[in-house]
């Protein structure tokens, strides 16, 4: 058994202590935001914040966790009441298929997180692991910046 | 960064041989001197007639790498600014483009020889030897001239590079005349002349050998610099002579003895050192990374028959030692199925993370692994290594996805794993990958190089 702390609420798991942490977040807890993309750290469709630091949770054994909260997309807010990041990606329009959506944003938080209102060079220095297949960077960019001025 | 505490005695000597150096020889030093007897270059304008030069420029400039020191940002190449982190403090790189006011564009091909030769700015101050004229020292007159007009013909930009921050007394410049004194060899490479000049036709695939020998070493010493960062430096910051090519530590990296080639686990061959400095990606060694990284990407540029001839005498550097030590490589193919020791705490928590975190790239049968050219970590020189340092370095930095650029790619794991756990993770890499010593690592040894940067 072991203890993982997500979106505050701690969980108790009987899983492999090898299992990735993005298994454990979709099949244990049914947190569905996070998404499989490639399985090797290099989309970025995983992202969730373990700590304060944006990781790919599919190459994160939960053994590795440790006592590190984790936050995914479903604690930055709900459809009725979305975060503030989540409603300037919505006013932006910034997804096209949406997979990489979650990923994306919560990479994007940890960003603003530590720097409030981030440069563009910043914003695309830190987003550079997270793709988007369909091409919308330019609207996540443009999301980031606008969450980034109100802040 | 390493840093090393600069011993009393030695500051005594330099002290005491400037002294020595500004009553007998102030002229040398003294900026107004060096101003007064420099005239305004004319403009440069490269003719049709000059494209076999800038393009030996361009190849030269690529050998030596100019353009990675000489950038700060992706937009600006060679306008200088980048901070250069050394024992001594930052040192920030100038703008080398033809821009009039702030670069070299008011340079005239003497002012660019005496910098490249002398270490002697242009208004007559003395350059760091952070820039590596005691190498460019031994470049032939047409091999300077070419660079000279490759960079003439780059786009001019306006930058101005930081103040450097050096450590007490070394911002006072006219101490480096008695660095040259003891540590610049100043004069042409003998041999490299005449290949040099003649080289097309001397370095062609069809050279003889020692033809291919002379023009390596020309080129290993002389514009390529590489025992800039691959021979131990002395307390001022010196090549240490005896010890040439023994490897050093760089900006946060080991950079390799490059004397032990053969002592690899599969002993480096012709073919294997040219595809790695072409590419940065060779099949039974690995990829290049940290300040390697841009090197290899530089050298793309290069021509073949250099780097053929760069490789001919890497590999004449071997020591005899090193040549009876290969008869050990087959051990290597049975690392793999070494059985972890199952009483190593540190080293099952490794193969725990090893099994999430790196498998599904470094995996014996992961298509990572069985796609292209990419080596087994039992074939990784970083995981061979005596010291641990690549192997944690690339833990924690990985291989950035430079843009624009194609190449080996691997996630950072700095901010993913603790330094216990990079520390149990590499304890496993080494127990079930190499054959050689355990590296005995923990939590500290991480924490350390986490702290080290290479760019402060």
């Amino acid at each position: 058994m072991m203890t993982l702390v997500v979106n505050g609420v701690p969980h108790q798991l009987d899983i492999d202590p090898s299992t990735p942490l993005l298994y454990a977040l979709r099949n244990q807890l049914g947190l569905h935001g996070a998404k499989f993309g490639c399985g090797l750290g290099q989309c970025g469709a995983c992202t969730v914040i373990v700590g304060d630091e944006p990781v790919f949770s599919c190459l994160l054994p939960v053994a590795a966790v440790g006592t590190r909260p984790v936050r995914t997309i479903e604690g930055l807010g709900t459809v009725d009441k979305p975060g503030k990041l989540q409603q300037a990606f919505i006013d932006r329009q910034a997804a096209q298929c949406g997979y990489c959506i979650a990923g994306m944003v919560m990479r994007a938080q940890a960003l603003l997180e530590r720097v409030p209102s981030p440069t563009d060079e910043q914003i695309r220095a830190h987003m550079e692991p997270n793709l988007c297949r369909c091409g919308t960077h330019m609207r996540i960019l443009a999301a980031i910046r606008e969450a980034g001025q109100h802040a | 960064m390493k840093t090393r505490s600069i011993g009393l005695s030695a500051w005594l000597c330099v002290l005491a041989c400037t002294a020595f150096v500004a009553a007998t020889s102030c002229w040398f030093v003294h900026p107004l001197f060096a101003a007064t007897a420099v005239a305004e270059a004319p403009i440069a304008s490269p003719a049709a007639d000059e494209t076999a030069t800038l393009k030996r420029g361009a190849e030269l400039a690529a050998i030596g790498d100019c353009v990675v020191c000489h950038t700060a940002k992706h937009d600006a190449p060679f306008a200088g600014g980048r901070p250069l982190d050394t024992p001594f403090g930052v040192i920030y790189s100038t703008n080398i483009t033809p821009d009039r006011q702030t670069g070299i564009g008011a340079w005239s091909l003497d002012d660019f020889k005496q910098a490249m030769r002398r270490g002697v700015s242009r208004d007559g101050h003395l350059l760091y030897p952070a820039f590596p004229y005691p190498h460019f020292t031994h470049m032939t007159d047409a091999d300077i001239a070419a660079v000279y007009a490759y960079l003439m013909s780059r786009d001019a930009v306006q930058a101005t590079a930081p103040a450097n921050r050096l450590m007490f007394p070394l911002g006072f410049r006219p101490l480096i005349a008695v660095w040259n004194l003891f540590f610049l060899n100043r004069g042409v490479e003998p041999d490299g002349a005449s290949f040099a000049a003649a080289a097309t036709s001397t370095s062609t695939p069809t050279a003889s050998h020692e033809e291919q020998l002379l023009r390596g070493r020309y080129l290993i010493d002389g514009p390529a610099h590489c025992a800039a960062c691959h021979t131990p430096m002395n307390l001022l910051g010196a090549e240490k002579r005896d010890e040439a090519f023994d490897g050093n530590v760089i900006e946060g990296w080991q950079a390799p003895a490059l004397t032990t080639l053969l002592r690899a686990p599969k002993p480096w061959t012709h073919d294997q050192l040219t595809a790695y400095l072409r590419t940065g990606l060779v099949d039974q060694h690995g990829a290049s990374a940290g300040p390697m990284r841009p090197v290899t990407q530089s050298l793309a540029d290069a021509s073949d028959a250099d780097v053929d001839a760069m490789a001919t005498y890497l590999l004449s550097l071997q020591t005899a030692s090193a040549t009876a030590l290969t008869d050990a490589a087959p051990q290597e193919a049975q690392a793999q199925t070494q059985t972890t020791p199952p009483d190593n705490m540190h080293v099952q928590n490794g193969a725990v993370l090893f099994s999430a975190t790196c498998a599904s790239c470094h995996a014996a049968h992961a298509p990572m692994t069985t796609f292209g050219d990419r080596p087994s970590l039992a074939l990784s020189t970083a995981v061979n290594a005596q010291d641990p340092r690549n192997a944690l370095r690339l833990i924690l930095d990985g291989i950035p996805n430079e843009r624009g650029t194609r190449g080996p790619y691997m996630p950072a794991f700095a901010g993913t794993l603790t330094d216990a756990q990079i520390a149990d993770l590499a304890a496993y890499l080494r127990a079930n990958f190499s054959s050689q010593p355990a590296w005995n690592l923990d939590a500290a040894n991480v924490e350390k190089l986490r702290q080290e940067t290479s760019e402060p």
